[in-house]
C-alpha cells in the first residue's frame, strides 16, 4: 500500500559533495530505541528542505547529528563535504543552527549574546558590528537589546536565537521547529525571513516542523519522517499528487471500519484510510465522486456528521504513509493552505 | 591577533556571484579563552550576591576564632594566632569559589550546545571559566589581606611574599574547582553540583585549620598528613611568619599540582564526554 509513495532510498547519483547535506543510512540509537533508523538525505545547495514529522519522530536527533553535536550510531553524513563524525569542526564553520530549545542565556543582554557569538566565530569587531546592523530587522529588539535576556518574551528570544545562528553568514542553516510556540504574525514574519536569507545568499535551509502549512509554504522539498524513518519525500505538490487528485473526508459517528468497507466498494474511490472517526477516501475527481460516496454511506445507514471534499494536504499524505494523522493542534482542522472545494454539512440521516 | 583565517567554507560560486561570504573562522585559542572568561566575569558582576558568602564566612570565622581561641592557643607554642588564622580565612574564601554551577544552567538552557556549535576551542570553554574564577579569587584575596593588615598581621617576606601568598591561594583554588567543573559537566544537575560543595568540609576540617600539626594527636594527625590542604596551609603560613622556606613552599606546590592533576583530568574528561557527542 505504501509503495505508491516512493522514498528516495538511494541519493547516490552525482557524488556526495554535490549536495549541501548528504546522509546515507543515518542512524542513532538511545538505549534500545532507534530514534533515527536509516535516514537518507540529499539536499542540494540553496534549497529549503522541510523535515516534517510529529513529536518524537526523530527530527531533532537527525538535526543534531547533521550539526556535529551527536555522533551517529550508524551510517554517515556530510555537510558541504565535511563528515559530521570525523570533521565536526569543518561542519561548525559551515553551518548556523537554531535548535529546538532557544539557546539564550538569561544573564546576558541581547547585544552581549551577539558580540560574543561574533567573537567565537572569529569575526573582527567591525565585522560583528556590521552584521548586527544588517540583522537589525530580524532582531528587532529596540532598546531591549541592552537588557538581560531574562526580560525577553518567547518571540524575542527566538528572533535573537535566529540572529545568533546567522551572525557569520552560514552556508547551511539548520532550524529545528523555528516557529513552534510563535503567534501567527511572528510565524509569517519568520517565514519571510527564512525565504529572504535563502534568496539573497543562496543559503541552504534545513528546517524541521510539525506544521503542515509551514512545510507546504516554505519548503521546496519535503521529507516526512515518522518513527525515525523517512516515509515519503518530494515537493509538496508531488507528494499531494501522488495521493490522488482529491480527497473526500467523512466524519462518522458509527463504526468507521464499516464506512471503510462501504467506500472501498465504490469504483471512483482509489483508497480509503481511517483515523479515529474520520474516513478519508482518495478519489480521482472530487465532484464526480462525492455523490456516489454520499449515496453509498446513506444506503449503508452510516450516520455521517460532516462530509468534506477538498484537495489533498500533506496531512493526507502523512495519513496515507503512516496510517494516522499528524497529532498537532493544526492537524485537527483542514489544512489552511488547501482550498475547500465543497462542503456538505450534516448529511446524517 | 591570533586570528587564523583557515577553512572558511564559502563556495567559489558564492564569491563569484558577489554574495556575502561566510565569515566564520577559528578565532584562536587565546582569544577564545578571553571571550569565555569575559562572559563569565560579566555574569559574576550581575550576580554580586554570590560573592557575599565567600567574603562573609572567612571574616566571620576569623573574628570568632581569633576572639575565642587566641588565649587558649597561647601556650601551644604558637605565638601569633592571627598570623596562623589568616591563611584559613583565605582558604575558606577561595576553596570552591567558582562559576562552575553556571555550566549546569548553560547545559539546561541549551546555551552550552550553542557554544559547542561554534568553532570555539573546546579546551577554551573550560579554561576560560577557570581564568574568570582565578580573577575573582585574586580580587577576593584583597579584602582578606586588608582585614589581616587591620588586625596587625605582617608578612616577614614583605610585598613579594604577599604576591606569592595570592598566587598560592589562587593556584589552590583553581586546582580544587576542577572537581566542581567535572561534576557540573558530567551530571548537568544543579542538586548534584551543589552537593559537591560539601567536599569542602572534610578537606577543611581534616586539616590544620584550627590547630597546628604539632598539637594534633593520633588518627587526625595521620589524616591531616594525607590532606593536601595541610601543605597549602603550611606554605601560606610560612610566607607570613617564617620567611622564604624552600621545603614548605615546595611541598605546597606539589600538593596543589597533585590535586590539580586529579581534578582537572576529571574535568577535561567530563568536557570531552559532552563534546565527543557520544552521550545524549
Ligand atoms: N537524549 C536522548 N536520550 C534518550 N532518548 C532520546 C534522546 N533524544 C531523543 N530521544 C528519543 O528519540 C526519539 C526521537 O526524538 P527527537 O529526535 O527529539 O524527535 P522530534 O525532534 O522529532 O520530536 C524520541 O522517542 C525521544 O524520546
Ligand atoms: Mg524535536
Amino acid at each position: 500500500m505504501n509503495q505508491r509513495l516512493s522514498v528516495s532510498s538511494d541519493p547516490g547519483g552525482p557524488g556526495p559533495d554535490a549536495f549541501a547535506i548528504h546522509a546515507v543510512d543515518l542512524r542513532r540509537r538511545f538505549g534500545e530505541r532507534w530514534a533515527v533508523d536509516g535516514v537518507n538525505l540529499a539536499v542540494p545547495s540553496s534549497q529549503i528542505y522541510g523535515f516534517l514529522g510529529p513529536n518524537g519522530a526523530g527530527k531533532s536527533t537527525t538535526v543534531r547529528m547533521l550539526c556535529g553535536l551527536l555522533i551517529p550510531t550508524g551510517g554517515r553524513a556530510t555537510v558541504l563535504g565535511h563528515d559530521v563524525a570525523r570533521d565536526p569542526g569543518g561542519v561548525h564553520l559551515a553551518i548556523g543552527a537554531a535548535l529546538q530549545a532557544t539557546a539564550i542565556d538569561d544573564r546576558q543582554t541581547g547585544l552581549e549574546h551577539l558580540r560574543l557569538q561574533g567573537r567565537l566565530y572569529g569575526l573582527r569587531r567591525a565585522e560583528t558590528e556590521r552584521r548586527i546592523a544588517e540583522l537589525q530587522d530580524l532582531i528587532e529588539l529596540g532598546e531591549a537589546i541592552q537588557r538581560p535576556a531574562a526580560t525577553y518574551s518567547g518571540g524575542m528570544k527566538r528572533r535573537l536565537d535566529l540572529a545568533l545562528a546567522l551572525i557569520h553568514n552560514p552556508d547551511v542553516l539548520f532550524l529545528d521547529e523555528p516557529t513552534t510556540g510563535l503567534d501567527p504574525v511572528s510565524r509569517f514574519k519568520l517565514w519571510d525571513e527564512v525565504r529572504r536569507i535563502n534568496r539573497e545568499r543562496g543559503t541552504t535551509v534545513f528546517l524541521t516542523t510539525q506544521y503542515l502549512e509551514e512545510a507546504d509554504e516554505l519548503a521546496e522539498r519535503v521529507g516526512i519522517i515518522a518513527d525515525g524513518r523517512l516515509v515519503a519525500e518530494g515537493t509538496p505538490d508531488e507528494l499531494k499528487r501522488r495521493i490522488g487528485a482529491d480527497v473526500v473526508i467523512a466524519r462518522v459517528s458509527g463504526d468507521p471500519e464499516r464506512a471503510r468497507q462501504v467506500l472501498d466498494g465504490i469504483p471512483e474511490v482509489e483508497r480509503v484510510d481511517v483515523d479515529a472517526t474520520e474516513v478519508t477516501a482518495t478519489v480521482g475527481d472530487g465532484p464526480t465522486a462525492i455523490t456516489p460516496v454520499a449515496v453509498a454511506l446513506a444506503a449503508a445507514e452510516i450516520s455521517v456528521e460532516t462530509l468534506t471534499l477538498r484537495q489533498p494536504t500533506l496531512d493526507d499524505v502523512f495519513l496515507a504513509v503512516t496510517g494516522h494523522r499528524l497529532a498537532t493542534g493544526t492537524a485537527a482542522q483542514p489544512d489552511a493552505g488547501a482550498s475547500e472545494l465543497a462542503t456538505t454539512g450534516r448529511t446524517s440521516q | 591577533m591570533t586570528t587564523t583565517a583557515e577553512s572558511t567554507s564559502t563556495t567559489v560560486d558564492q564569491r563569484a556571484a558577489g554574495v556575502a561570504p561566510n565569515l566564520a573562522r577559528r578565532a584562536g585559542f587565546f582569544r577564545d579563552v578571553a571571550s569565555i572568561a569575559a562572559r563569565s566575569l560579566r555574569q559574576a558582576r550581575r550576580e554580586p550576591e554570590t560573592l557575599f558568602p565567600p567574603i562573609f564566612v572567612p571574616v566571620f570565622f576569623f573574628m570568632i576564632l581569633v576572639g575565642s581561641l587566641e588565649d587558649t592557643f597561647g601556650h601551644t607554642g604558637l605565638n601569633d594566632f592571627r598570623a596562623f588564622q589568616l591563611p584559613v580565612s583565605v582558604v575558606l574564601a577561595v576553596t570552591g569559589l567558582t562559576r562552575a554551577p553556571s555550566v549546569v544552567t548553560d547545559i539546561t538552557t541549551g546555551y552550552f550546545e550553542r557554544l559547542l556549535l561554534s568553532p570555539v576551542n573546546r579546551m577554551a570553554l573550560l579554561l576560560g571559566m577557570m581564568v574568570a574564577d582565578a580573577a575573582i579569587v585574586v580580587a577576593l584575596c584583597v579584602p582578606v589581606l586588608v582585614m589581616g593588615a587591620i588586625v596587625g598581621v605582617e608578612f616577614v617576606t614583605g610585598f613579594v611574599g604577599i604576591l606569592a601568598f595570592v598566587v598560592f591561594a589562587t593556584a589552590w583554588s583553581i586546582a580544587y574547582v576542577g572537581i566542581l567543573y567535572a561534576v557540573a559537566l558530567r551530571s548537568a544537575n544543579p542538586t548534584v553540583t551543589s552537593q559537591t560543595f560539601l567536599l569542602y568540609f572534610p578537606f577543611v576540617f581534616l586539616s590544620t585549620t584550627m590547630v597546628p600539626r604539632e598539637a594534633m594527636k593520633g588518627w587526625l594527625s595521620t589524616v591531616a598528613g594525607f590532606n593536601p590542604l595541610t601543605y597549602v596551609y603550611a606554605a601560606l603560613r610560612s610566607l607570613i611568619t617564617e620567611g622564604w622556606s624552600g621545603p614548605d613552599l615546595l611541598k605546597g606546590v606539589v600538593a596543589i599540582v597533585i590535586v590539580g592533576a586529579c581534578t582537572h583530568t576529571l574535568a577535561y574528561a567530563a568536557l570531552r564526554g559532552r563534546v565527543s557527542r557520544s552521550r545524549p
